[in-house]
């Protein structure tokens, strides 16, 4: 009987068992320790550990996949260690890190300092690990809701806000339908195929061949499922509402780590038991992304509150992100992983500056662009790494940002679709205007003076993430042979 | 159309008009007399004291919470126990660690104060 769980297996899951043992180990830990700020440093710390703890059980993996092409399969071929999920694990876990070190002031002056905020977080990274990982569509699922699960309740963390409340709903209702829509898209593979192993689903659909009712209202319910977790037009509506009133910090996690998250699925989903329809989703993915850049781009125009802002353009991102998956080849799909690693710490590091510049004392969920006026005089460092943040999400040649869109640009003209890559580039000059809106209002405006609500763990986040963000653009070289390993299959 | 599917089609096609034809058929048949009485909702007999749709104490919703996941986990113990032999050890390590997780949320709602009726 030793055949259930190897050493294979549990070399495979270490990273995601210790997040989640963490997780719980932290919800049992907040009884042991007095009340009190030790009690914060702990709980940072255990959370920080835990993340520690997993980071090298991924690097062990990373070292026995050190041969290109390489991977580990577990759980009866259920469970898959590549270089794909290997990218993306350590997505997550700089995410989850760098969430956890902006979060601990933050949940401070709100009052709502509790362990399980941290245990959230952890599970819904080792969620993550899941979807990156997945080979099968049930463990898929599972990460997917281990995921989505924890994230309804950390939108909704600040529960005496009635705006977190109603974000948390309006989140929890989209999400859990996108959820189903996706369950049943997975059902009907299925019985199509009569496995829930992706592989085996590729060959039977390629087996298949040609496009009927059913294959169509599989592919059809499963790209409107993981369209909906990626936020894309017309499935973006959760997303502005979700972002503006969750606590920021948890703002910042969704809109990265999710996002990546979902976009692991939808790679692995579409790069794999999909594949065979590609002449079949192609249009329809062009057209959402499309329309996600459109819908995205034009209504940041107009927002006043920079979460909601925050949110169109990461819409507008996925859009980008989208097109990649368009023109599909080699240079795309390493495209999507370098723009989202770029785009991680830009997002990240634009949500942080907007939690450590807190002009008022309560409230703390109404972040009005004008919050941000005068910025450049009170705060020279923070201002200056908003500007590089802001900077490469716009995709301007110093950061990061710019490579990312490079990327997804070159794949577009190099499959021959020249027209997609002309709108692309044209919603990166409506994107200018809304970013430099902010900068603006940093620059060349007076602001009322107000407290800053830093702390070390935010100077690290920040510096990391500025750095990170600059040398991205700077010295590219060695992120983009990890990136480009990442898509060897 | 799959001839797979054959069946399920028309267990749909039936699903859908069994409750019809029973709405219908009933509503042809039965005598019509209509009392207030009839449209009150059921509380153990007892003429209603509120409304249904009133507001209750979210702490009804622990509990229920609470209790279904205690019961969802027996119904997990069950496969585990008609196999008891086949799994030997391996089974009671990973229920163990089934058991395991259940117990660090145990600890936790207790020490929350979930299980108390204030």
């Amino acid at each position: 009987m030793s055949g259930y769980y190897t050493s294979a297996d549990h070399f495979a899951l270490l990273p995601a068992l210790m997040l989640v043992l963490f997780g719980s180990a932290i919800l049992l830990l907040e009884f042991l320790m007095p009340k009190g700020p030790a009690r914060t440093r702990w709980l940072v710390g255990f959370t920080l550990l835990g993340l520690a703890s997993a980071a090298i059980a991924l690097l062990r993996q990373h070292q026995a996949l050190s041969a290109p092409g390489s991977r580990i399969v577990a759980f009866s071929g259920s469970f898959t260690i590549d270089s794909f999920s290997l990218y993306f694990d350590w997505l997550f876990l700089a995410a989850a890190a760098i969430v956890t070190l902006i979060s601990y002031r933050y949940l401070e002056i709100e009052g709502e300092h509790r362990a399980e905020y941290y245990g959230l977080i952890l599970l819904a990274c080792s969620g993550m690990f899941f979807l990156a990982s997945g080979a099968d569509l049930i463990t898929m699922f599972l990460g997917l809701e281990l995921m989505a699960l924890s994230f309804y309740v950390l939108v909704g963390f600040l529960k005496r806000e009635r705006r977190s409340n109603e974000a948390a709903i309006k989140y929890f209702l989209l999400g859990s339908f996108s959820s189903s829509l996706l369950a049943y898209g997975f059902s009907l593979l299925y019985g199509l195929s009569g496995s829930t192993n992706l592989e085996e689903i590729r060959r039977a659909i390629f087996t298949r061949g040609s496009l009927d009712a059913i294959t169509a209202l599989a592919m059809a319910t499963i790209l409107a499922g993981v369209l909906f977790k990626v936020s894309a037009a017309p499935f973006h509506m959760w997303a502005p509402d979700a972002y503006a009133g969750a606590p920021t910090a948890v703002t910042a996690y969704l809109s990265v780590a999710s996002q990546a998250a979902s976009f692991a699925l939808l790679l692995r989903l579409f790069n794999g038991p999909l594949s065979p329809l590609d002449q079949e989703w192609r249009p329809l993915v062009a057209g959402v992304a499309v329309a996600t850049l459109v819908i995205g781009n034009f209504a940041a125009l107009t927002q006043e509150n920079v979460k909601r802002l925050i949110a169109y353009s990461s819409v507008s991102h996925a859009g980008y992100l989208l097109l990649g998956l368009v023109a599909g080849n080699t240079t795309g799909l390493r495209g999507i992983a370098v723009y989202l690693a770029i785009y991680m710490f830009a997002n990240l590091g634009v949500l942080m500056v907007l939690i450590a510049i807190r002009t008022r004392t309560s409230g703390m969920l109404e972040e009005d662009l004008s919050d941000l006026n005068g910025l450049g005089a009170r705060h020279p460092l923070y201002a200056a790494a908003m500007l590089v943040f802001l900077l490469s999400l716009a995709g301007i040649p110093p950061t990061g940002g710019f490579l990312g869109k490079y990327y997804i640009f070159l794949s577009l003209l190099e499959t021959g679709h020249a027209v997609l890559a002309v709108i692309a580039a044209l919603y990166v000059a409506v994107s200018l205007y809304y970013y430099f809106r902010i900068v603006r209002g940093m620059y060349m405006t007076q602001g009322e003076p107000g407290p800053l609500a830093s702390s070390i763990g935010m100077n690290v986040a920040v510096a990391i993430s500025g750095v990170a963000t600059l040398l991205l653009g700077l010295f590219p070289e060695p992120f983009l042979r990890f990136a480009a390993g990442a898509l060897v299959r | 159309m799959p001839a797979g599917y054959l069946p399920f089609f028309l267990f749909l096609v039936l699903a859908i008009l069994f409750p019809l034809a029973t709405l219908i058929v009933a509503k042809l048949i039965r005598p019509s007399a209509p009392l207030p009485v009839k449209r009150e909702a059921y509380e153990c007999g007892i003429p209603a004291a509120s409304t249904s749709r009133g507001r209750y104490a979210v702490r009804f919703y622990i509990i229920a919470i609470l209790f279904v996941i205690f019961d969802v986990e027996t119904v997990f113990l069950f496969p585990w126990a008609v196999h008891y032999k086949a799994l030997g050890w391996f089974g009671v390590a990973e229920v163990a660690v089934f058991l395991a997780i259940l117990v660090v949320g145990y600890l936790w709602a207790y020490k929350k104060g979930a299980l108390e009726w204030v």
